[in-house]
This record gives C-alpha cells, structure tokens and sequence, in this order.
C-alpha cells in the first residue's frame, strides 16, 4: 500500500511525475491547471531526484522544449489548459510527426476563445482528432478521479514509450481543482545515461559516439513517396493502438437496455445516474472510455447488438458522441445514438442525465424497447 | 603552418609525392559528410558549416553536440554535420534547444537559425533563451531575405531593398525599420558573447572561426548564452552573381550592420554599449 494523501488532481499531477522518475517538466501558467507548477517548485524536485522544472515564456515555447527534451530520450511532459494547448498545436504536431515519446497534460476549461476557467471537455475533439495539422492521433486518457490523475502519469509515460508517440491526460477543471483521497505511487529513480542508451539509443539524439550513425529527429521529407511511407508507418501504429491498448470501464451494461457513454467528470455524474434510473425502474448501464483514442470501438459495437439506445453525456455540445455513432453504424445495429450535454463550464446533475433520457428516448420508453439485432 | 621540405630534384614533387599523407597540408574536416550541398554557389551557410564541423572535430566534443536546425535554408544542416541533431519548427530552435540543454548539462547545444527564423517568427523564442542565459550556442545567419520561400522580407531586410514582397523596396512607412535584434540581444543580462561576423574574405572566415570557438568554449564553460551573428550574402535572393553579392554586402549591410563584439563578459553582467 502507497502512502496515502487528500490532494488536489493538480497537485497529484506534479507528484506523481516527480515519483515516476520524470526528467522535466515544461509549462506556463494557465487556470484551472496553475497549481501543477506552483506544486513542482514548492517541491524543488531538482534537489531530490534531479527533476528539472521551467516555466516558459509562453506554451509555444513549453511545448518546443519538451519536444526539444523528449528527443533526447528522456521522460519529459508539460501541462495547460483548452487556450494553452491551442498554441502547442502546431508543437504537439511535431511531437507527433517526429515521433517523440512525452506527456501532455490538458485540464479542460470553457471555450471557445478565452472562454471560462470553469471546467469543460469541449477539446474532445482536439485531443482525439489531431488539433494541429496533419494526419496524427494522440495516445487520449480521460481520468475521472484524483487517484487516476496520479495512476495515469506511469502510464502516459508507459505507452508514449511503447509507441513513441505523444500521450495526453485529458483531465478538466473540476477532476484538476477537486481534492480527494489518492494513493500515491512508490518511487522510481530516473533512467541513467545509460538506461536511456539502452531503451531509446537508436533514435534518441544523446550525443553520436563514433561507434552509431548520427541520429536526426525529424518530421521533414522532401519527396512525396517517403513522406506518403512515413504516414503509412504513422497510421500501422495507430492501428496496433487500437488492437492492444484500448481502456474502458463498463458499469452495470450486461442487463441494460440504455447505456450512457461518459468519459472524466462527466461520468462521475453518469455513475450516480444510473443509480437513480434504476431506482425508477430504468435499465441503465454506463461505459466509462478511459482510453478517448484508441477509441472503445469493439466494446460499443458489442453493446449496440443488444441495447436500444446509447445517450452520449458531455460537457460539451456534442463531440464523442460522433465516434459512437460509427461504432454503431460500423456494427450494423438500429441502436439510436443521441447526446445530452452542458456547455460553458456547467456540469449536469445525475437527474438531469435521467431526464434527458427519458426525453430523448421517450418513444422506445412508451411502446417499448425494439430490439436491434 | 608547417611546410614540408621537399627532398626530390629541387624545387619539384611528383604526383606520388604530392598524395603522400605527411605533405598533407590541408583536408575536409571528417565531420563534414559527403552530402552534395544544396546551397547556392556563393552563398555564406556552406562556410559557416564547414568551421562548425571543423570546430567541433577539433575541439573534440562531436559525442557531445547536439545540432538544432531551423525552417529555412539551413533546414538541412542535419545532412552536412556528422553529429546528432533535431530538425525545429520554425522560430522555435531556441526553445528546443532549452529543453536539450536543461535535461543533457553536459551537452554542446546549439541553433543555426536565419534572419526569418530568429528575428521575425522566433523573435520570443530567442529573447528569452538569451534571457534566462541558456547555455547555448546561437548561430545567425543574417543575409536580409528570405531564402527558402523565395526572397521575401526579413525582419533585417535595407531600407528601399527589393524583395519579392518589397517589390518596390523596403518601405519604412509600411514595412518598419531593419532589425539590429543582435544589439538587443547584447543587452541581455543572459548572454556572454555577443559578435557581428562575415565570411566574404579569407580574412574574415578566420575571424569568425575564432569567434566561434571562443563562443563554443563560453558554452563549455557555461557561461551562458553565445551569439554570434554572421552578416551574409544571398546572391539568388538578391538577384546578383556570387562576386557581385559580396560586393553588394560590403557596401551595404555591413554599413548598417558593422562587424565586431559587442558583449564579452559573463551571464548576469550589463552590455556597456
């Protein structure tokens, strides 16, 4: 058993990078996410495990020294907010491109443009569709509690590295402000030189001995064939993604004729939905994606053969409720998709998801549920 | 140098003599690859390339380096230097160069960036890696225009210079003044070294060879940010033959933008000028 603390998710971000044997931190102050920094130079975890914190001059600048860090092969990350990560984009697309193992942290507000510091998950599409440009996916995880703040730094880290490619904690503002119980993981030291040179020697930029061939980081290809070659191998690993690391929770689905698709804060508050809708003799289940891409597919297609609708709870007006959509169209069922959202930082009421159930799939409720497959 | 003494029939060597390796007085660095360059002829990046790779072979610190390459002209650097390096987003070199230099401490980094790059797009950028004293090598490489796209205005474009978007010269009224950025980044408290160079005359490639040593081994010493500034020539982008650009540079760019230090001092100290 960890050590065991009441803390902010924020707070939980910085300790658990520090714990994990991150190497650097790069960030700049935004609200709601601020207290990830203030709480790493509270710590000065330079003295301790030789962690290297910097606050940058703007998020361009973070993002451009993480990637300038991360290629050197060591475990380095940066943390914002919805406006913050819009001015990484063109970073992150990088990140991607050159294939760059980091962490991204983006602890959701209201938008669009300066929007709110109120909690939102109006970025689903910009962490899971690309954000910047070009044909690139994210490694997506959507924590919807300050425990899995802390459990999902080790593991954004784990598959960065697993497929060197930029993972992202896609958290919002009331999982990074709320405090609750978390057990903190135990210490790992920092990868030395030569555990670097080991794991990622043949692409890191470490400095060339004679001994190897210079090794570039770069997303640049001057002909059409190899930059087409290079995008294939991109979307070969995307795929393996999908085969071997998707994450989902599945409450309550196996006898439920309505599932509610909620990822992060948004399903905490489905959680206590489906309580109440049970209560009124509704047969509600929730699935909770951890992973926002690779996307839950498999499960959803399973689920859209026995269920007669599926209601997509966001705090958005409607983003992930698209991918559902295609799962069920892909699994050939008549499932009904819809979506049931609050926007501008306001986060629905568990009876509100039921009524908004209960209103959009009221003609199934009246003359019974049609089943699907 | 050190002259070999000939010792056929005086004052003559045969071919055989010639290829013997102790009458070699002078090569390619071998850290220079074989890579054609895709420069122009005439163009500055190619020397300034060649002392790069000669300075860092010679001061023996190639498992060390870590190049950061900019968008521009130089954007291929990584194919020209045999040592390790990250290719930038456009302006973004210093910031990538912090990340490298913050987690390696023990690493020669550096940027090459052009005056679009680090004056214009990266102008932040390379304020506050000066600022904070990165412990970097910063190289600029100033010939006025945009080379890569075609010969666009810089920021450090002459006034009344025609350019493919100052067709009918630099006008100030609507385009602003050239930048001296290297006499604002003098003025950092962050910065060590701080010089203006050329490489036109045989004279002044030794100049700056010396210069960037001297800024290397600030890096080494970590006495904070180097910077030194290479006033070139773009005979494409200025539209005049090799010989005819330098001309051109001579009495024009070097005017506005003289040679010399302007800082050699350490981190945390005031330019005077």
């Amino acid at each position: 058993m960890g050590e065991i603390k009441l803390m902010k998710g924020n707070e939980v971000l910085a300790e658990a990078a520090i714990r994990c044997g991150c190497d650097g931190y790069f960030g700049y102050p935004i609200t709601p996410q601020s207290e990830v920094m203030e709480t790493l130079m509270v710590r000065e975890p330079w003295k301790e495990t030789g962690m290297v914190v910097l606050q940058a001059e703007s998020e361009v600048a973070s993002i451009n020294m993480v990637y300038g860090a991360a290629a050197t092969g060591k475990k380095v990350m940066t943390s914002s907010s919805s406006p913050g990560i819009s001015l990484m984009a063109e970073g992150i697309s990088y990140l991607a491109g050159a294939e760059l193992p980091c962490l991204l942290v983006n602890v959701q507000r209201g938008g669009p443009g300066l929007g709110t510091i109120q909690p939102s998950q109006a970025d689903y599409f910009q962490a899971v569709k690309g954000g910047g440009h070009g044909d690139y996916k994210l490694i997506v995880l959507a924590p919807s509690s300050v425990q899995e703040m802390n459990d999902f730094v080790d593991l954004g880290f784990e598959l960065a590295f697993k497929y060197r490619n930029p993972a992202m904690i896609l958290a919002d503002g009331a999982i990074g402000q709320m405090m609750e119980k978390v057990e903190l993981a135990d210490y790992k030291p920092r990868w030395t030189k030569e555990e670097v040179a080991e794991k990622n020697g043949d692409w890191a930029t470490t400095g060339k001995p004679a001994s190897r061939k210079k090794n570039v980081i770069t997303s640049l290809e001057m002909a059409s064939n190899d930059m087409e070659v290079r995008n294939i191998n991109l979307q070969a690993k995307y795929r393996k993604m999908e085969e071997e690391d998707v994450r989902y929770e599945a409450i309550q689905c196996d006898d439920a004729e309505f599932i509610l698709v909620a990822f992060g804060t948004a399903a905490r508050v489905c959680q206590k939905a489906v309580e109440v809708a049970r209560e009124k003799g509704l047969k509600v289940g929730l699935l909770r994606p951890v992973t926002l891409f690779p996307f839950p597919k498999k499960i959803i297609k399973e689920l859209a053969r026995k269920t007669a609708g599926f209601l997509s709870v966001e705090m958005s007006a409607g983003q992930m409720v698209e991918d559902i959509k295609l799962a069920v169209y892909d699994a050939g069922s008549n499932a009904r998709v819809d979506h049931f959202g609050r926007m501008g930082g306001i986060i629905p009421t568990p009876t509100e998801v039921v009524e908004a159930l209960e209103d959009k799939f009221s003609w199934e409720l009246s003359y019974g549920v049609k089943r699907s497959y | 140098m050190e002259l070999k003494e000939v010792t056929k029939t005086e004052g003559t060597m045969d071919i055989q003599d010639i290829l013997k390796p102790e009458n070699l007085v002078y090569q390619k660095t071998k850290l220079l690859t074989d890579t054609p360059m895709h420069y122009c002829p005439g163009c500055s990046h190619g020397v300034v390339h060649k002392i790069l790779a000669e300075l860092i072979d010679e001061m023996g610190i190639q498992e060390r380096s870590v190049g950061v390459a900019p968008v521009g002209c130089a954007v291929f650097a990584y194919n020209y230097i045999d040592i390790d390096w990250q290719e930038a987003a456009h302006g973004r070199a210093p910031a990538v160069a912090t990340g490298i230099a913050r987690v390696n401490p023990d690493a020669f980094v550096f940027t090459y960036q052009g005056d679009g790059d680090l004056a214009s797009i990266g102008a932040a950028e390379i304020m506050h890696a000066c600022n904070r004293g990165e412990n970097i090598l910063v190289v600029f490489i100033n010939n006025g225009i945009y080379g890569m796209t075609g010969g666009q205005m810089a920021p450090t474009t002459l006034e009344g210079m025609v350019t493919a978007t100052t067709p009918y010269g630099r006008n100030t009224d609507l385009n602003g003044y050239p930048m001296r950025i290297t006499n604002l980044i003098a003025q950092l408290p962050g910065t060590s070294y701080v010089t203006r160079q050329a490489v036109h005359t045989a004279g002044g490639v030794r100049k700056c060879k010396r210069a960037l040593k001297k800024a290397i081994q600030n890096v080494l010493d970590k006495k904070g940010t180097s910077f030194v500034e290479v006033v070139s020539t773009c005979n494409s982008g200025w539209k005049l033959s090799p010989v005819a650009a330098n001309k051109w540079m001579e009495e024009n760019m070097i005017p506005y933008y003289p040679l010399g230090d302007m800082k050699d001092s350490v981190k945390g100290e005031h330019s005077e000028n």
